[in-house]
C-alpha cells in the first residue's frame, strides 16, 4: 500500500520536473542563441556556453555546427541557423526547415582559436545533462579523466537533478577529481572529496591522490595518505581476488582438457597420448560448422557453438571408438606401448589435419554473446572465460550424472573396479571399453569446441594440453573425477599465484617440480582408489 | 643358473653380439679411410656430408641403448631420456663455447657471444671449468647421471612404477626444456650454444675431425654396447630382468628393487649424457628444442622398432629410423613423413611387439627348437612383461 503511494508520489515528481525542465531549457537556448547574432567573439562565447548549459537536446547539433563553420546568423531578423552540406537552411533552435527564403545578410557566426577551445569543453560536458544515462555515465567518467574545472558548473548543475545512483556516484567523483586539483577550494571540501575517491578505490583514484600529501596542508595531507594506504591494500585484494578468478578460468580450461583423459586412464588404465588430438578435432569441427553457417545462413552464427557442441562430441567420439576397435583394443595390459601407439595416432591425426585444413590457424569467431567483458567490483570478468568456466561445471556434473545414474556408466564403474567380476557377472567389458573410450573422447570433442574459443586452432592445438592434462590426472588421482576436478582447478590457481611472483614460465617449471614431488609422497595421486583395484 | 651356455635365445644373442661388434669396428675403421684415403672421384669415396650424417646416427644409436637397457631390461619406460642427452650435450656445447674465445662476434675472451648481448659482465658460476676439457668431459657423465640418481632416487623409493613414471619423466623433460628456454638461465636461451670453432685444438669442421668424432662414437656405441652386454649378462641384470618381469615377487624374494632400478637409471643417464657429448661437435649446435617431449617418445620408438631387450637391436632401430627421417624429410615426401613415423609406432606395437631384431631372434630360436627338439613343440620366449 505505502510502496504504491510512494511510487505514485514519484512518478508525479519526475513528471512535474520533466514538465519544469522543458519549459526552461527552450526559453534558455533561444536567449544562447541570441548571442551569436551579435557578431563578437566574446557574446558567441557566452553564447557557446548558454547553449551547453541549456541542456536542449539540440545543444550538440547546434555546437557542432559552430565548429564546422555551418552556423550562420542574420543580424536582420536576429535569427540563427544551420546550413546543411547541400546549403539548405534549417532553423538553429527547432531544427525545422524554414519557409521564407533566405535572409540577404546570411553570414557565419566566425570562431578563433579559443572560442574552438570553448567549445571542446562546451561539448565535453554537454552530454552529462543528456536524457540516456549511459551517455550522463560516460560523460561523468570523462570529466574524471579530464578533470577540467571549466566542466564544474554543468556537473553541479547534473548532479542536483541526477535520479539514477550509479551515474550520481561517477559525477560526484568527478566533481572530487576536480576540487581537488583546483585552486581556492577550502580544506573541508577537498576532505570530502578525498574520501569520495576512497570510496572508488581504484587505481585512477590512487593516481589522482598520489601527489596531495607533497602539496596540501596538514589536514589534508594526513586524508589523502591514509585514503592511499586504504586503496593500496583494496587493490592488493581484489588483486587476489583477479588471480584467483584468472586460476579458476585457467582451471575450468584443465578440466575440460582432462577429464575426457580421467575417464579413459582411470577406467581402462590406457595411456592415450592421442587425447589431445581428440580436443583439436573438436576445434575443427567448431571451425567447419561456422564456415557452413558462414556459407548457407549467417543470421544462425550465433548459435554456431550450440550447433558444434553436439557434432563435436559424436565426431570425436565416433574416432575415438574407431581407435580402440582398430588399435588399443589389442593393447589392453600393455599400458606402456599403448602409450607409444597413441603417440604415433597423434602424429598421423595431426598430420591429416594438416593436410586437409592448411598448418595455419583457423579463424573460429566468438558467438556476440561470448565477447565483451564486465567489471565486478575491482575485477574485469570476459564473457568466454566466464561461459567457459560455467560451460565446463556443467560438463563435469553431466559426466558425474552419466557414471552414476545410467546403465552405462553402472557398468563403467563396475568394470573400473574389478574387470574380471563385472565380466563373470555378464557385462561385455569389451563394449565397455569402447564406449568408455568414445565417451572420454566425445568430451575431448566438446572441450575442443570451448577452446576453440581460447585459444588458437591449429594442428598443434592438442599438444599444447596434453602434458598438462596428464598432470591434472596424475596430479588428482585415477578413477576418480573428483580428484581431477580438484587437480585442476588447485593446478590452476597455483598456476596464477605463482605467476606475479616468478613468471609465467617459471611459475610452470615451479608447478611441474612440485607435482613430481607430490607423486614421491602420494604416488596414485590426491584421490587415489584403495581396495583390489590399486593392482589391477 | 647355466642358461647364458644352454637358452638358445642367450647363445644366438652372443653370436649377435659379435656380429654387431665386428660389424661396428669395421664401419668405425672403413669409413673414415673410405673418406679421407680415398680420392672424391673413386666409386668407394664416402662423402663428409655421409660421414657427418652416420656420426650422429651413432650417437642416437648409443641413446637407444642407453634406453633399452633400462626399458628392456628393467621395464623402466623413461619419456625423458632426450634430457639427459641434452644435458651431456649442452656440457660439451660448454665447452666449445669456452673455446671461441677472442673469435666471437664481441671477441670478448671470457665471455660467450650471447652473455656480451645480454649485457653480462661475469662468467655465471655454472659456467666455471668448462675451458678445461676433462672439466667438461666429466660434467658430461656427471650432471646426467647427478639428476638421474636424484630423481630415481625419489621415484623408486616411493614406487612410482609404470605410466606414472613414464609421466613423471616427460614432466622432467617438459620443465628443463621451459628452463633453458629462458634467456636468463644462462644456457644461451632458445638459440642455444653454437658456432664452435675448435675441440681440443682441433677445427671443428675440419674433414679430418669429422671422420675422427665419426670414429670415436662408432667406438663409444662399442664400449656402451659392451657396457650394456655386462651388465645385463651379470647376475645383477637376472635380477633386472626379474624386476622387469614381476617387480613385487622380486621385492618379496629380499632383493631391493629400488637399488638395482635406481643404479641402472643412473648408468643409463650417464651412456645418454656421452651420447649428447659427442652428438653436439657434429652436428654444431644444441638448443633447448632438444629436451622437446616428443623427440624422448621419438628415442624410444627407435628401441621398440629394433627390438627392446636385445640391445644391437635398440642401435639398428635407431640408425634404420633416423636414416628413413633424413630420406623422407629431405625429398618430395616430406609431408608424408608423420604419417610414416606415426604408422610405424602403431604398427610396430601391435604388430611387431619384438620389433625387427627381436622377431628375427625368435623366429630363429623357434626354428632351432623345433630342429632339435623335433618330438617336442617348441616353447616360444614369453613376451617381456610391461
Amino acid at each position: 500500500m505505502s510502496f504504491g503511494r510512494a511510487c505514485l508520489v514519484a512518478l508525479l515528481f519526475v513528471f512535474a520536473l520533466c514538465v519544469g525542465h522543458t519549459a526552461a531549457r527552450a526559453a534558455t537556448v533561444d536567449e544562447a542563441l541570441a548571442h551569436f547574432t551579435a557578431d563578437d567573439f566574446d557574446q558567441t562565447e557566452i553564447g557557446i556556453n548558454e547553449v551547453a548549459a541549456s541542456g536542449n537536446p539540440r545543444a550538440e547539433i547546434i555546437l557542432r555546427a559552430l565548429q564546422n563553420g555551418q552556423l550562420m546568423f542574420s543580424a536582420a531578423r536576429k535569427a540563427v541557423y544551420i546550413q546543411d552540406d547541400s546549403g539548405k537552411l534549417v532553423d538553429a533552435a527547432t531544427g525545422q526547415a524554414i519557409a521564407d527564403p533566405s535572409p540577404d545578410d546570411l553570414d557565419n557566426v566566425r570562431i578563433n582559436n579559443r572560442l574552438r577551445g570553448t567549445i571542446d569543453a562546451a561539448l565535453g560536458t554537454l552530454t552529462l545533462l543528456s536524457k540516456n544515462p549511459a551517455t550522463r555515465y560516460k560523460a561523468a567518467q570523462a570529466v574524471f579523466k579530464s578533470h577540467e574545472p571549466s566542466a564544474l558548473p554543468t556537473l553541479e548543475k547534473a548532479i542536483a537533478q541526477e535520479a539514477d545512483n550509479s551515474v550520481k556516484q561517477a559525477m560526484e567523483q568527478a566533481r572530487a577529481a576536480i576540487l581537488l586539483n583546483m585552486p581556492g577550494v577550502s580544506d573541508a571540501q577537498k576532505l570530502a572529496a578525498i574520501a569520495v575517491l576512497r570510496d572508488r578505490g581504484d587505481q585512477d583514484a590512487l593516481a589522482l591522490l598520489s601527489d596531495l600529501p607533497a602539496r596540501e596542508s596538514p589536514t589534508v595531507a594526513h586524508a589523502a595518505l591514509d585514503a592511499i594506504h586504504a586503496i593500496q591494500a583494496r587493490l592488493a585484494e581484489w588483486d587476489a581476488v583477479q588471480n584467483a578468478w584468472y586460476g579458476v578460468s585457467l582451471g575450468s580450461v584443465l578440466l575440460l582438457a582432462a577429464i575426457g583423459l580421467a575417464i579413459t586412464f582411470g577406467v581402462m588404465g590406457v595411456i592415450n597420448m592421442a587425447h589431445g588430438e581428440m580436443v583439436m578435432l573438436g576445434a575443427y569441427v567448431t571451425f567447419a560448422v561456422q564456415e557452413a553457417i558462414r556459407g548457407y545462413d549467417p543470421a544462425l552464427f550465433d548459435y554456431s557453438l550450440a550447433i558444434a557442441i553436439p557434432l563435436a562430441f559424436l565426431f570425436s567420439g565416433i574416432v575415438g571408438i574407431l581407435i580402440e576397435r582398430s588399435i588399443i583394443r589389442f593393447l589392453y595390459g600393455r599400458p606402456l606401448e599403448t602409450l607409444l601407439a597413441t603417440w604415433g595416432l597423434s602424429l598421423v591425426l595431426q598430420q591429416a589435419v594438416r593436410t586437409i585444413f592448411g598448418a595455419d590457424n583457423r579463424n573460429v569467431g566468438n558467438p556476440s554473446f561470448m565477447s565483451g567483458a564486465f567489471n565486478l567490483g575491482g575485477i574485469t570478468v570476459t564473457n568466454n572465460r566466464l561461459w567457459i568456466v560455467c560451460f565446463a561445471l556443467v560438463v563435469f556434473v553431466a559426466l558425474i550424472g552419466i557414471l552414476r545414474f545410467t546403465r552405462l556408466g553402472l557398468e563403467m564403474r563396475a568394470v573400473t573396479q574389478n574387470r574380471a567380476m563385472a565380466a563373470s557377472m555378464g557385462i561385455r567389458t569389451s563394449r565397455i571399453d569402447a564406449l568408455t573410450f568414445g565417451l572420454g573422447s566425445g568430451i575431448a570433442g566438446i572441450a575442443g569446441v570451448a577452446l576453440s574459443q581460447i585459444d588458437n586452432v591449429s594442428p598443434n592445438l592438442g599438444q599444447g594440453y596434453i602434458i598438462d592434462s596428464f598432470m591434472v590426472v596424475v596430479f588428482g588421482g585415477v578413477g576418480n573425477l573428483w580428484g581431477t576436478f580438484v587437480g585442476s582447478f588447485l593446478l590452476g590457481i597455483a598456476n596464477k599465484f605463482l605467476e606475479p611472483y616468478a613468471g609465467a614460465v617459471l611459475g610452470k617449471i615451479t608447478i611441474l617440480v612440485l607435482i613430481i614431488l607430490f607423486i614421491q609422497k602420494r604416488p596414485r595421486g590426491l584421490f587415489a582408489l584403495k581396495g583390489r583395484a590399486v593392482e589391477a | 643358473m647355466t642358461h647364458a651356455a644352454t637358452h638358445p635365445l642367450i647363445r644366438s644373442l652372443d653370436r649377435g653380439a659379435v656380429l654387431f661388434v665386428a660389424a661396428m669396428a669395421t664401419i668405425a675403421v672403413a669409413v673414415p679411410v673410405l673418406n679421407l684415403a680415398v680420392p672424391p672421384t673413386s666409386a668407394l669415396h664416402v662423402s663428409t656430408y655421409l660421414v657427418a650424417l652416420f656420426g650422429k646416427y651413432a650417437c642416437y644409436a648409443l641413446l637407444a641403448l642407453s634406453i633399452d637397457l633400462i626399458w628392456g631390461y628393467c621395464g623402466i619406460l623413461s619419456l625423458g631420456h632426450g634430457a639427459f642427452f641434452a644435458l651431456g650435450g649442452y656440457a660439451m656445447g660448454m665447452y666449445l663455447m669456452r673455446q671461441i674465445g677472442t673469435r666471437g662476434v664481441y671477441a670478448n675472451p671470457i665471455l660467450p657471444d650471447f652473455m656480451v648481448f645480454l649485457n653480462w659482465h661475469e662468467l655465471p658460476f655454472a659456467w666455471y671449468g668448462f675451458q678445461h676439457f676433462a672439466y667438461a668431459a666429466l660434467m658430461v657423465v656427471l650432471v646426467p647421471g647427478a639428476l638421474a640418481f636424484v630423481f630415481g632416487w625419489f621415484a623408486f623409493r616411493s614406487r612410482v612404477t609404470g605410466v606414472y613414471l613414464s609421466i613423471i619423466t616427460q614432466a622432467l623433460t617438459y620443465a628443463l626444456m621451459l628452463g633453458f628456454f629462458r634467456n636468463n638461465f644462462g644456457f644461451g636461451g632458445n638459440n642455444g650454444l653454437t658456432d664452435f670453432k675448435d675441440i681440443l685444438g682441433f677445427k671443428v669442421e675440419a674433414e679430418t675431425t669429422r671422420a675422427a668424432l665419426f670414429s670415436i662414437s662408432c667406438l663409444a656405441v662399442i664400449l656402451g654396447f659392451f657396457v650394456c652386454r655386462t651388465v645385463v649378462s651379470s647376475k645383477l641384470g637376472k635380477v633386472l630382468i626379474a624386476i622387469r618381469d614381476a617387480e613385487a615377487r622380486t621385492r618379496f624374494l629380499g632383493y631391493r628393487v629400488e637399488s638395482y632400478k635406481l643404479f641402472v637409471f643412473t648408468l643409463s643417464a650417464c651412456i645418454a649424457g656421452i651420447a649428447g657429448a659427442l652428438y653436439v661437435p657434429q652436428v654444431g649446435i644444441i638448443n633447448p628444442s632438444e629436451f622437446a617431449p616428443g623427440n624422448s617418445i621419438e628415442e624410444v620408438i627407435w628401441v621398440a622398432i629394433g627390438g627392446r631387450g636385445t640391445l644391437a637391436g635398440a642401435a639398428i632401430g635407431a640408425v634404420l629410423v633416423n636414416y628413413a627421417k633424413t630420406y623422407f624429410t629431405s625429398g618430395i615426401l616430406a609431408p608424408y613423413w608423420l604419417y610414416i613415423l606415426g604408422g610405424l609406432f602403431i604398427a610396430v606395437t601391435v604388430l611387431l611387439p619384438r620389433g625387427i631384431v627381436g622377431s628375427l631372434l625368435h623366429w630363429t630360436a623357434l626354428r632351432r627348437d623345433r630342429a632339435s627338439a623335433a618330438a617336442e613343440e617348441g616353447v616360444a620366449e614369453p613376451l617381456p612383461a610391461e
